[in-house]
């Protein structure tokens, strides 16, 4: 039995669960730059959860087994995505069990079970969250079918690896249908990990918070894993896009120097996509409940034209 | 006598048919009925069950001829595995009622006499068994009405309220004309089939023989398509279906929404891929649309209700939509001779028939405890009861996870299956297909999504939070006989969602029957533990590692970070320092929806009114706010309205012929004769 696999699948989910938090510091770092503010350092967001699981979790009085229950599955499904993207090398265990359609009703039902959580407490911020991520959620979901559709059309596959190995053997580099289909994937990724313009992730301000109204009750080593998992789930769809669309430097030979230098192109490409998404953030203003069905509309019309493009010009 | 699978099945039949018999005799003793009748249900249901799993797994096909029906005119019975399927569902979900039935029925028993419902119950199921059994027109027609007639008498139960009886009038229309639709669909094929001076082409046989000229044909699917349409709950023909079930006991919507709306799924199957067998591919384009429009729009309507049975019945709708689309494109896919996609989008559909018979019953059965525990269907009054129902709200939640269709439980693997189906439509000849296809594929996405939506508002609203009711009664948890039912439920709704394979392996000679091609040899290519529909390259999905390696983080995170034990503290609410925070300020199931409602309001006829109390001081300064609300579905006021004033204006103009008078009525038979001689010379 080649246990090689299962080495670069150990590794993988170590970085995933590793490298999310100096994501998020680096994001917010190049933030701070770009609005001329210094900086904390990339480590804060390591501080941030120690420092939350060395707390007390307070718990209101007619708190569930829900509420407590959902840090936990929420991290768990999360871990479990992150053993599925494939990043660094293509033959990956885990990848088998669930393709790009499964990959998307992982984050729902952690998404699920966060909206009930928000509700489980019984105060008005969190149903308000609640119901605003589930309505944001029902429109970004039929673009991000579309989105992966228009992929799955040229590796004629929903499974991560291998429409990955279609894309990385260079039968389908830079075509048109991809190319909507990264903008698509762009739009929705942006809705998918509550960033500007669909949520603010840095606000408390009740009237505009989506996902931090949802947690709000939460503290302690509940909030840690919550935390933790948003990140990765951020650290995931960035990298899920760098290796979609761009898969250039993932190792496919299986060699132990292949995937050090997978590693470090994963790095690469992380670090400019943080560059991007920040261009993003600090160039729009967060957008109005309502308007997101224009947003997301739009998404689904790059998605759709994506695959029109395929038909016609591929 | 030889024990075989029409014997079990018909043995089950004769049990219920002499259940009803029998229990009028048991009318003196409510207790002992209770037990006795749905005892005996549990028991023959199983037997139809062992049946139907039987018929299915060894892909055996039976026939048999009663001496009973009109002269020379026989009933034929069979059980091929396409009806194995059938009965193993309608089997399958009537044991587990009927389990929950000995104690949820025991409940109603202490109010009122019970007799009715339990002779109702066992003549419903009964007919339900004898639908799936029948091989001719004949018996098919005469069960379906006694199911029909069954279920109408158990949805005018509680008749001393008007609303029941008025559903339950709506539903005797709705079905009567759908009945009338069926009719005229066999009428059409038996004619066809030996010609219309004989009655003999009544069989399902003869049927099967004959060749139809196309536009007879496709006369004979249109109006078995409305006529079954109209039992499931097809949009438009949808309007029975949200009043029927919410008034009906919850025992009974369980198997009214559960199973009876499959029995019309199972007449459109029959109908098309074994009596008639050779269609053009727009009819699938038909299935597929109307399943489409039903699926979007139910979850929409869903999304409004505030009720909680009224929601769930919504939610049949929406899934009696999702199991058409599996079945047109399955149609589609067949025309255009693609067998192996056909297998894959029809064991798509049948497996979500299946899966929808279980979690929705569960569902049901969950609501039925509510409704029992606090008295109350409108969610606005509820709030909190996870504290006083731990085990209801466990497996409520489980019926909600799987109907939104999120791994690892049984509604996921349908709904991916059936976007495998969609994904491949590519391979169609046609361009215009290859484009317009997909488009489906997302809005069966947005109807997954905004049906999680919708069990977020439901349980959230239902179970979480605090009690919002005026009243505090004693609220208790549902007895054992109803846990054991609801558990039985749950329990499938996992073993379906992480071991697909097993069940498609078992449900094989379905597909083979009808598109002759089976998908379980790609399908379990790779062990149980692994789905690949088409191919491993194409998509795979192992439900046992998914649950299985999420269960194993979840328990190392859980162990890794109780090693400080105590350190949850208990608090009051923080209530930012203001007045306390009182239950009436949770969000309501109106408020949740809210942002859907605006999104999608153009689909409504929706009246929302905010009035201010006019004795306030000042504009600014309001005493009281008045909020009124009414959504309202739009097919009553464009489709139905119009067809009941006209109906009411004709028979209105009609009576003026009465008129009581001798001499009159006289005039009118002497003005017939007369015309009769001139035209009938």
């Amino acid at each position: 039995m080649n246990v090689y696999p299962f080495i670069s699948e150990i590794l993988q989910i170590a970085i995933v669960l590793g490298c999310a938090p100096a994501f998020v510091g680096w994001v917010r770092m190049l933030k701070c730059w770009s609005q001329g503010r210094t900086s904390p350092s990339l480590l804060q967001p390591y501080r941030d959860i120690r420092k939350l699981f060395a707390k007390d979790v307070v718990l209101a009085e007619n708190a569930s087994w829900i509420f407590r229950f959902t840090p936990y599955l929420v991290f768990g499904t999360t871990v479990l995505a992150g053993g599925i993207v494939p990043m660094l090398s293509i033959d990956l265990p885990l990848s088998a069990t669930a393709d790009a359609i499964v990959l998307v009703a992982l984050f729902a039902i952690a998404r699920f079970f966060i909206a009930l959580a928000g509700m489980d407490i019984g105060t008005a911020f969190g149903g308000m969250g609640s119901s605003r991520e589930m309505t944001i959620a029902s429109l970004a979901e039929p673009a991000m079918l579309m989105a992966i559709f228009t992929i799955s059309l040229a590796a004629r596959s929903t499974s991560l690896s291998q429409i990955v190995q279609v894309i990385y053997s260079g039968q389908s580099v830079l075509k048109p249908s991809l190319a909507f289909a990264f903008l698509a994937f762009v739009l929705i990724s942006l809705a998918e990990t509550g960033r500007i313009p669909v949520d603010n992730p840095a606000t408390h301000l009740e009237l505009t918070m989506i996902h931090e109204a949802m947690i709000l009750e939460y503290s302690g080593r509940h909030l840690a894993l919550i935390e933790w998992a948003g990140m990765m789930k951020l650290f995931l769809f960035m990298a899920l896009g760098a290796v979609l669309f761009f898969p250039w430097g993932i190792d496919a030979s299986g060699s132990a120097w292949g995937v050090v230098l997978a590693f470090l192109f994963l790095l690469l490409k992380l670090a400019a996509s943080g560059v991007v998404l920040v261009m993003i953030e600090t160039g729009l203003a967060k957008m109005r409940l309502f308007r997101l069905t224009e947003f997301l509309g739009s998404a689904f019309l790059m998605a759709t034209l994506g695959m029109l493009a395929y038909y016609i010009l591929d | 006598m030889m024990l075989n699978p029409m014997n079990l099945a018909g043995g089950a039949v004769w049990l219920l048919l002499a259940m009803a018999v029998l229990a009028m005799f048991l009318h003196r003793n409510q207790p002992l009925l209770v037990i006795a009748s749905f005892s005996v249900s549990a028991a023959s249901s199983l037997a139809a069950t062992a049946a139907g799993v039987w018929v299915v797994g060894s892909n055996i096909t039976s026939q048999a001829i009663m001496s009973i029906g009109l002269p020379d005119l026989p009933f034929h019975l069979r059980l091929d595995p396409l009806a194995g399927f059938f009965m193993t569902v309608v089997g399958l979900l009537s044991f587990i009622v009927s389990v929950y039935s000995l104690g949820y029925v025991k409940g109603i028993a202490l109010q009122r006499t019970i007799t009715r419902m339990v002779i109702f119950y066992a003549l419903f199921l009964a007919g339900m068994f004898m639908v799936i059994l029948a091989d001719d027109a004949l018996f098919f027609l005469v069960s379906w009405e006694v199911m029909a007639a069954a279920s109408y008498f158990l949805v005018f139960f509680e008749d001393e309220r008007v609303e029941n009886r008025r559903a339950a009038f709506l539903y005797m229309v709705v079905a009567h004309v759908g009945a009338i639709a069926i009719l005229l669909s066999f009428g059409v094929m038996s004619g066809l089939a030996t010609g219309f001076e004989g009655f003999h082409g009544y069989t399902f046989d003869a049927m099967r023989e004959a060749q139809f000229p196309a536009a007879w044909a496709t006369a004979a699917f249109l109006l078995a398509f409305f006529g079954f349409g109209a039992k499931a709950g097809v949009i438009p023909l949808h309007v029975w279906l949200p009043e029927a079930h919410p008034v009906a006991p919850s025992n009974v919507s369980a198997l009214m929404s559960g199973v009876m709306l499959k029995t019309a799924i199972y007449g459109i199957v029959r109908v098309t891929f074994d009596l008639i067998r050779v269609f053009p591919w727009w009819w699938g384009t038909v299935v597929l649309v109307f399943g489409l429009i039903s699926a979007v729009m139910g979850v929409l309507y869903a999304l409004m209700q505030h009720d909680l049975k009224r929601l769930l019945a919504y939610h049949s709708v929406e899934n009696i939509g999702i199991i058409l689309i599996g079945i047109g494109l399955a149609m589609i896919f067949r025309s255009f001779n693609l067998p192996l996609l056909a297998a894959l989008a029809l064991t798509a559909g049948l497996y979500h028939t299946l899966n929808h018979a279980i979690f929705k019953g569960l569902l049901f059965m969950g609501a039925g405890s509510v409704l029992h525990a606090t008295g109350e269907r409108n969610m606005e009054e509820m709030g909190g009861l996870i504290h006083h129902m731990p085990w209801t709200a466990a497996l409520f939640l489980v019926g909600c996870i799987a109907i939104s269709g999120l791994p690892p439980f049984n509604g996921f693997v349908s709904e991916w299956l059936t976007f495998q189906a969609f994904l491949l439509s590519p391979s169609l000849p046609s361009p215009l297909m290859k484009l317009l296809i997909p488009m489906g594929a997302a809005l069966l996405a947005l109807t997954a999504a905004l049906a999680a939506a919708c069990f977020v508002k439901a349980f959230g609203v239902t179970f979480l939070g605090h009690w919002r009711g005026h009243h505090t009664l004693h609220i208790h948890e549902a007895d054992w006989f109803m846990r054991v039912g609801m558990i039985m439920a749950a329990a499938l709704c996992l073993c379906f969602g992480i071991l697909p394979t097993l069940v498609i392996d078992w449900m094989d000679n379905v597909p083979e029957q009808l598109v002759g091609t089976r998908i379980g040899t790609t399908a379990g290519a790779f062990g149980w533990m692994w789905l690949t529909p088409v191919a491993q390259e194409r998509a795979s999905y192992s439900g046992p590692l998914v649950f299985l390696v999420t269960l194993s983080v979840i328990v190392i995170a859980y162990l890794l970070l109780h090693v400080r034990a105590g350190s949850i503290k208990r608090v009051p609410l923080w209530d930012c320092g203001f007045a306390k925070v009182t239950p009436r300020m949770q969000y309501t199931a109106t408020a949740f929806s809210m942002p859907i409602r605006r999104i999608f309001g153009f689909l409504f006829s929706i009246r929302e009114q905010v009035r201010l109390n006019p004795q306030a001081p000042h504009r600014a300064f309001p005493l009281r706010m008045h909020y009124y609300l009414r959504v309202r579905d739009r097919f009553w006021y464009w489709l139905y309205k119009p067809i009941v004033d006209i109906s009411f204006w004709i028979s209105r103009k009609a009576g003026r012929l009465q008129q009581g008078r001798i001499q009159t009525y006289l005039i009118y038979s002497f003005v017939t004769v007369i015309v009769l001689l001139i035209f009938m010379r």
